[in-house]
């Protein structure tokens, strides 16, 4: 791990007139890392996750990513062309639905091609080599590189959302509920997945889910929320196995085999 | 109450070229700034015309305002001097400015046309004004204007380069045959106008003055006398024109956009230039020569 | 041997005249005079006046018979004269809380004060033909009326809710603030509330009135209620820069309804209703009903709604409401595209040969 975090929250909170959605949220997060955030449905984690990808502004609080140049910067102070390049070259966001991740009416090819193109590449047999480079790392096969993506079981299309993102060599992906509405053979692949792209390409992760084995199998950290705060965190392991936080213990404890 | 009595009607004077001064004026501003700004749609407040949106008022209203008493206008359409759309528009002029009209391409000063450039090569000092349906090049990918103004503010056009991955995944070549997007002095995507890519080339570095206008949609674009304009494409898939395995079967053409005419029902088919007036005088010179 | 074909001038020009002839109709039956569309036709006269952006009942009129009863095309008339009018200035605003009556109506209270006076209105008749009219006209015994409160100022429903606190303000425009206009500035989204309006009140009322009904029919639901009705005549003041005083120029009809909403409260707004605004020249009801229905719609926004429905999309409601643009853009097709076709014939014979050159592979492959 390098000397600073990649990516600091700090007090962040987020309001919808008097609805809390999630208050008072801080942590760091180094390069190489994956953090876990647990919670029930309603319990503010898909809203912090959209804070902390630059996809909502926070009602308090701060989001800053660490750019190679230019060091700290503040994600909801920035221009919004500075974070719309952010978001699409330095960043990811694989969204629980495909479609809302993907284009649905282009190719899968131009799907993955796409952050290449919006970054200039003009050659097309290079964009289309590089497009079948990354449809084999996720485990696609090559030859549906010119079907459109509702072609595809939503298992692969959430490999179609990772390749798509991964082409531009981002330093740090959220996942939103990845695994959401897939069998457990498929989620089981696609975890193995990005266990692997995590550790190769050296990512850092944010993962929300409401899945404890998710968690368990995936992430090196885990915040707990529950109604907003974060009421626990700590070594996915240690959560998990000796959890403090009364809620804590009740998620685990109504988790088969968690 | 402001009345007029059933049979008093007032009666106007139209101002020269029917727009009043005011209106000229603030097109003009318009047009500045779209020259200082190549390729980049300005907004203006585009006026009803006697002809409907749709059939050129944007163009109408361009010619309008630029239009002085010494200048003489060829209007065309597909091209022709002559097709219905072309006529009412120089007639709207004829009467409203009494200005001097004029079949001929090098004779003219203002050009006001719709989908075609002429063949005969502009000059220094010449004005073509483009009618345009739909400035948007984007529009077909993207249809909110909100979206369509922070892509071109950004310079985010990967999603027009995507459009023209998919066509030649799909098709093995890019799929756009009018209306072919450009890039303008290397910054703004923009609309040539339904043009056949045929004509995009004589976009580039024309020594005449480009004006587009689009007055239902109430934009207004330019790209000034030289400046570079690129057809997009991919490096190893080229911007290509159409082209004809025949010359034109009046004059013998081979470098002109051919239509097509059917001349019977059993598939007779004749090809003759687009542009009529480059066509009647090739054919003006072989008959002083004596060519038949 | 073909010749290209000319003459493009001369068909024009009997075109025109063959216009002539179909307008006139048979030389037999009498010529309509401007002072019959003007008398008996006025709800075609206040349509074309309200879209065409123009109050002028007889220039109106003479749009209609010039356009052959199209109102469309007389619309479209009237707005390319109006282009050629000089622009004085601005008015004051009109007063409708000072409207001479003719028709007043509320739908939220059974009786209020001032009345509900139902003034000449389809709403209860019964829609039968009435083969009386096929003849022209016997002298008919006129209507009663009540008698007419000149200065009386009828209070707006929307004030009683108001005194109750029940009803959001009306919106207050400082008298100093610039009004923006659509025709001197061209719409860019969001648009404020004020260029809305002027969108919609020109906006053409078929669109509007599926655009309304689309949000009785649950897409995007405001739970409507018509708060008051108005229609009548006020006058239209003008400030001379050379007096610095008001004057009426003018007086004319407008019907004005407000409409009257649901609102369930934020954290920092209460419950309360929320109003919806029409104005339409002359006696156009549904158009002012439609108006304010879909001003409503688009409100939600501000409202902090969910925009889920047509009628709530700004950008889609104002950019297609325009019958002139929609129109032209439309009836644009018909034009020669024969140019953009060939291209696409080039294309679509070279796809084709390759496609069929793909399905054939022991054929020789076709010289280029």
């Amino acid at each position: 791990m390098s000397e600073a975090p990649l990516l600091r929250a700090s007090g962040l909170g987020k309001s919808y007139g008097r609805i809390e959605a999630c208050r008072d949220v801080s942590f760091e997060l180094w390069p190489g890392e994956v953090l876990g955030v647990v919670g029930e449905s309603g319990s503010g984690k898909t809203t912090l996750l959209r804070c902390l990808a630059g996809e909502i502004e926070p009602s308090s609080g701060t989001v800053e990513f660490r750019d190679l140049q230019d060091g700290f910067l503040d994600v909801h102070r920035m221009s919004e062309a500075r974070r719309r390049f952010l978001m699409r070259i330095q960043w990811g966001i694989v969204h629980q639905n495909p479609r809302d991740g993907l284009r649905m009416t282009v190719s899968a090819g131009a799907n993955v091609g796409e952050r290449l193109m919006a970054a200039g590449a003009r050659h097309y047999g290079r964009i289309r080599t590089e497009a079948l480079q990354w449809l084999e790392r996720v485990e696609l096969d090559t030859a549906r590189i010119d079907d459109l993506p509702e072609l595809f079981s939503g298992g692969m299309q959430q490999r179609l959302q990772i390749a798509r993102i991964l082409v531009s060599k981002p330093r740090l992906v959220f996942l939103d509920e990845p695994t959401g509405g897939l069998d457990v053979s498929v989620q089981a692949r696609i975890l193995d997945l990005l266990r692997r792209l995590a550790r190769d390409l050296g990512l850092a992760v944010v993962i929300v889910t409401h899945d404890l084995g998710v968690a368990r199998l995936l992430t090196h950290r885990l915040m707990v929320m529950r109604q907003g705060r974060v009421v626990e965190e700590g070594l996915t392991d240690q959560v998990l196995d000796d959890p403090h936080d009364p809620y804590t213990q009740l998620l685990v404890s109504s988790v088969i085999g968690a | 109450m402001i009345a007029l009595g059933a049979h008093a009607l007032p009666s106007r004077a139209h101002n020269f070229a029917y727009l009043d001064e005011q209106t000229k004026r603030m097109i003009r501003r318009a047009l500045l700034k779209a020259v200082a700004v190549p390729g980049h749609q300005v907004p203006f407040a585009s006026r009803e015309m006697p002809l409907p949106y749709g059939w050129g008022t944007g163009g109408i209203q361009v010619t309008a305002s630029i239009l002085g008493a010494d200048d003489v206008l060829k209007v065309i359409d597909q091209g022709a001097d002559d097709t219905t759309n072309a006529v009412n528009i120089r007639r709207l002029f004829a009467k409203t400015a009494d200005v001097a009209t004029t079949t001929r391409t090098e004779d003219a000063t203002v050009i006001q046309t719709r989908h075609r450039i002429p063949e005969t090569p502009l000059r220094e000092g010449q004005i073509l004004v483009f009618q345009v349906p739909i400035p948007e090049p984007l529009r077909w990918l993207e249809p909110r204007e909100t979206e369509t103004l922070k892509l071109h503010a950004l310079a985010d056009y990967g999603l027009m380069q995507v459009d023209l991955y998919e066509d030649i995944a799909q098709y093995g070549r890019i799929a756009q045959s009018y209306d072919y997007p450009i890039e303008v002095h290397g910054r703004y995507v923009s609309s040539p106008s339904p043009i056949p890519k045929f004509d995009n080339p004589k976009l580039d570095r024309n020594p005449a003055l480009l004006l587009f206008g689009a007055g239902r949609e109430k934009r207004i674009y330019a790209i000034p006398p030289y400046t570079h304009v690129k057809s997009l494409d991919f490096d190893d898939h080229p911007f290509t024109v159409e082209k004809w395995d025949r010359p034109c079967d009046l004059c013998g053409a081979t470098d002109s956009y051919l239509d097509e005419v059917v001349t019977d029902d059993k598939g007779g088919r004749l090809f003759c230039c687009s542009d009529t007036d480059y066509c009647e005088k090739r054919r003006a010179a072989s008959a002083e020569k004596g060519v038949p | 041997m073909y010749v290209a074909v000319k003459g493009g001038e001369k068909a024009i020009a009997n075109s025109e005249r063959l216009v002539a002839e179909t307008r006139r109709g048979d030389p037999a039956v009498p010529e309509l005079s401007l002072a019959q569309i003007q008398q008996q036709l006025t709800l075609a006269v206040d349509r074309v006046m309200t879209e065409g952006a123009l109050y002028d009942r007889t220039l109106a009129a003479l749009a209609i018979k010039q356009a052959r009863g199209d109102l469309i095309e007389a619309i479209f008339l009237l707005r390319a004269y109006r282009t050629t009018l000089p622009r004085l200035g601005d008015s004051l605003p009109v007063e409708t809380a000072r409207m001479l009556l003719q028709r007043r109506i509320s739908a939220t209270f059974k009786d209020v004060p001032g009345g509900q006076v139902l003034g000449p209105t389809f709403d209860y008749t019964h829609r039968l033909l009435d083969f009386e009219l096929a003849e022209t006209a016997s002298a008919k015994p006129s209507a009663e009326s009540a008698p007419a409160e000149p200065e009386a100022t009828v209070p707006r429903v929307a004030d009683l809710l108001g005194r109750e606190g029940l009803i959001e303000a009306a919106p207050v425009q400082a008298a100093e603030a610039p009004v923006p206009d659509l025709t001197q500035v061209p719409l860019v989204f969001p648009a404020e509330r004020a260029l809305r309006l002027q969108n919609l009140a020109r906006g053409d009322e078929g669109f509007l009135l599926a655009m309304g009904y689309s949000t009785q029919r649950g897409y995007g639901h405001t739970h409507p209620f018509v708060g008051e009705i108005r229609m009548g005549t006020v006058g239209v003041e003008y400030v001379p820069p050379e007096l610095g005083f008001p004057i009426e120029v003018a007086e004319i009809t407008v019907t004005e309804c407000d409409m009257v909403n649901q609102f369930r409260g934020t954290d920092t707004a209460p419950p309360q209703f929320t109003r919806g605004y029409g104005l339409a020249f002359g006696a156009a009801e549904r158009k002012a009903m439609a108006m304010a229905l879909v001003d409503r719609a688009l409100r939600s926004r501000e409202l902090g709604e969910a925009r889920t429905a047509p009628a709530q999309d700004e950008e889609f409601v104002l950019s297609h409401s325009d019958n002139v643009e929609a129109s032209g853009f439309v009836q644009h097709l018909k034009l020669p595209h024969y140019v953009d076709f060939q291209s696409e014939l080039v294309l679509v014979r070279a796809m084709r040969r390759e496609w069929d050159g793909d399905r054939k592979p022991n054929l020789p492959e076709a010289a280029e």
